[in-house]
């Protein structure tokens, strides 16, 4: 890292309110008649990073897409910064102001270009003047060393670049707290180490992160904590030394197994 | 490092690459006119075929029409006796002096001939808003956004149908005519049907049942509904029900029913283009804050009207040329004003129909053409950048 590391305050995620983040409390989820979530208690400590992981179709996406109502919740309770996730359309407004989200297929907007697609929440959901925004997504699109990509559309992107493009959009609106669901598993295996630095230095920058990923790497190198997840349940939760040394369930032993050959 | 290393190499267990190799020109039969030949026209048997059947049929087609509206026309006469079958005249082609004295008929009706320049500069300034809408490259497109949405309607109704309190005559709608008619109910049309129909198509996703259930309403319900019926309800119906001087004037009740037909068949479009547009650009649109309208204006509508531009101009062409019905309510459009002229005794020969009809076709052809043209522009320039 260069210059940029020190360039101020535009960098540094924004403030929390409260201590805790993110709050879970018996959170439950179905899809019709699938339970999908089944009483899932999570507490997320301001600049905290959690690698959550577990087999596909374990609920995982679902939990943290619960977090900024993509999805919605039949029953307990979400917190955001000391906010309630309700039905409350404002609310939510509010919540997806504070909270970025990074998607497995980036969701950029193929109809703008790079910078349009970083200035676009700002001057529409901040208000912020153009040119001001397009010095912040300038900044953030110079910190995912891609600002000479600006004026390029997505698709003229490769997949790395294209993720990197999604995590500047995110932190364009200077969230709190990111959610990352699957950043790399659809990119081309020479892509994933870019947008895995890119997410090191925005834990390194003391981010609160919430991270769905099969990347044991990466993991281990910024998690505070590792939640593994089955069958809608959490299954365990220890910190990543722990919890790759001495797994206790043996679920998680199997997945591990599996994963790391 | 020899030219033919890699070809021996290949032969060989191990292999390292030792000079890239650098790209080479296509062979000639990739390139130039007698390659898009066989390419484009003779590639196949079934393509020869169909080049030399199309060939044959241009061969027929395009003489007769040369003959028809050039070589064998009549240029200049002052009746009917011109276009006449005589000895020495014995093929008669095109009778464009019919056309010619009939010409402001059917550009302006039966508007009052003094008040006709009121028509001009109607035609003009619609011009003026068409080309600076169109035309992405023109300065300050806002302006003209507003010019030919608020301004244009407001001082062409004026300008039109009259106002005593500046001196404009008033001039009753009865009296309209011929292209101006056609002009101003197909642009009614083509106005009003886009945004109406994507409230309707936005209506019809809605969560909410009961917006939902009546957008289906409506436009199962107009689209299920000949264009025919509408505007006879509009024109005959109406006036039966509501007293007259509630009722409004004809052209009105016509363009009102036009407007509907169209926005109803335009909903349908557009829904089909918000069906095209992935989940994921919604969640990435929540995602970053954006409310439901502007995630609709800034995100999913551009994308969806751009995927559906080829069926909303198909649907514009299609209304373009339904304008053609308002005759049924006694409404003189283009076609019905060459309808009255052809059978004038004044210019009745065996050839005066089939020029009347020609003018019609070349009229509409043009127009819808300019359409399809400009549509398939928009749609390159759109593709270029590579964005999908």
């Amino acid at each position: 890292m260069t210059a940029d590391e020190n360039s101020g305050s535009l960098l540094k995620p924004g403030r929390l309110r409260t201590e805790t983040a993110v709050e879970l409390i018996e959170l439950n989820k179905w899809y019709g008649d699938f339970h999908v979530l089944r009483d899932i208690n999570l507490k997320v400590r301001g600049g905290e990073r959690i690698v959550i992981c577990g087999p596909s179709g374990s609920g995982k996406s679902t939990m943290i897409r619960c977090i900024n109502r993509l999805e919605e919740h039949q029953g307990g309770q979400i917190f955001v910064d000391g906010v309630e996730v309700t039905a409350d359309l404002k609310k939510i407004d509010e919540i997806r102001r504070e909270v970025g989200m990074v998607f497995q297929h980036f969701n950029l907007f193929p109809h703008l270009t790079v910078l349009e697609n970083c200035t676009l929440a700002p001057i529409w959901v901040r208000k912020m003047p153009k040119s001001e925004a397009e010095e912040v997504a300038l900044h953030y699109l110079t910190r995912v060393k891609i600002p000479e990509q600006a004026n390029k559309y997505p698709g003229q992107l490769s997949g790395g670049q294209q993720q990197r493009v999604a995590i500047a959009r995110a932190l364009c609106m200077n969230p709190k707290i990111m959610l990352f669901d699957e950043p790399t598993s659809a990119l081309d295996p020479e892509m994933v180490k870019e947008v895995l630095e890119t997410m090191v230095a925005l834990a390194h920058d003391g981010m609160t992160m919430l991270v769905v990923t099969h990347e044991m790497g990466f993991a281990r190198q910024v998690a505070n904590r590792i939640v593994f997840m089955d069958e809608g349940q959490i299954v365990e939760a220890n910190v990543p030394e722990e919890f790759f040394a001495h797994p206790q369930h043996e679920r998680t032993k199997l997945f591990l197994s599996q994963i790391l050959r | 490092m020899s030219m033919a290393e890699g070809d021996l190499a290949v032969a060989e267990m191990a292999f390292v690459r030792r000079a890239t190799i650098a790209p080479r020109r296509p062979p000639a039969a990739m390139t130039g006119p007698i390659a898009w030949l066989r390419a484009n026209l003779l590639s196949t048997p079934f393509n020869i075929a169909l080049t030399v059947l199309i060939m044959l049929l241009l061969a027929w087609a395009i003489p007769e029409i040369l003959r028809f509206l050039v070589i064998d026309a009549v240029w200049s006469g002052n009746d009917r006796d011109a276009c006449l079958w005589t000895v020495q005249h014995r093929e008669i082609g095109a009778c464009w002096p019919f056309v010619w004295e009939r010409l402001p008929y059917f550009i302006y009706g039966s508007y009052p001939i003094p008040q006709r320049w009121r028509v001009d500069v109607f035609f003009l300034m619609l011009a003026v808003g068409v080309v600076w809408l169109l035309w992405l490259k023109a300065p300050r497109r806002d302006l003209g956004a507003i010019y030919f949405f608020i301004v244009l309607p407001v001082v062409s109704y004026i300008l039109l149908t009259g106002w005593s309190a500046i001196g404009l005559e008033p001039v009753d709608t009865v009296l309209w005519g011929g292209v101006l008619v056609t002009i101003v109910v197909a642009s009614v049309g083509i106005v009003f049907s886009l945004p109406l129909g994507i409230i309707l198509a936005l209506g019809r996703r809605s969560r909410m049942p009961v917006v939902r259930t009546l957008s289906v309403i409506f436009i199962e319900f107009v689209r299920g509904v000949p264009l025919i019926t509408v505007l006879f309800m509009a024109g005959v119906m109406l006036p039966l029900f509501v007293p007259e001087q509630y009722s409004p004037d004809k052209l009105v009740r016509a363009l009102v029913g036009i407007a509907i037909f169209a926005s109803a068949y335009m909903a349908e479009v557009v829904r089909a283009g918000l069906q095209a547009i992935p989940r994921g650009q919604y969640e990435g649109a929540m995602a970053v804050g954006l409310g439901y309208a502007q995630m609709m204006r800034l995100v999913v509508l551009p994308q969806a009207l751009t995927v559906t531009i080829p069926n909303i101009v198909n649907t514009y062409i299609g209304l373009f040329k339904d304008t053609t019905l308002v005759f049924i309510v006694g409404i003189f459009d283009l076609l019905r004003t060459i309808e009255v002229a052809r059978i004038d005794p004044k210019w009745a020969t065996p050839v005066t129909s089939t020029t009347g009809y020609a003018v019609a076709a070349i009229f509409y052809v043009v127009f819808c053409y300019g359409m399809s043209r400009y549509a398939r522009a928009m749609e390159m320039r759109l593709a270029k950048g590579g964005r999908r």
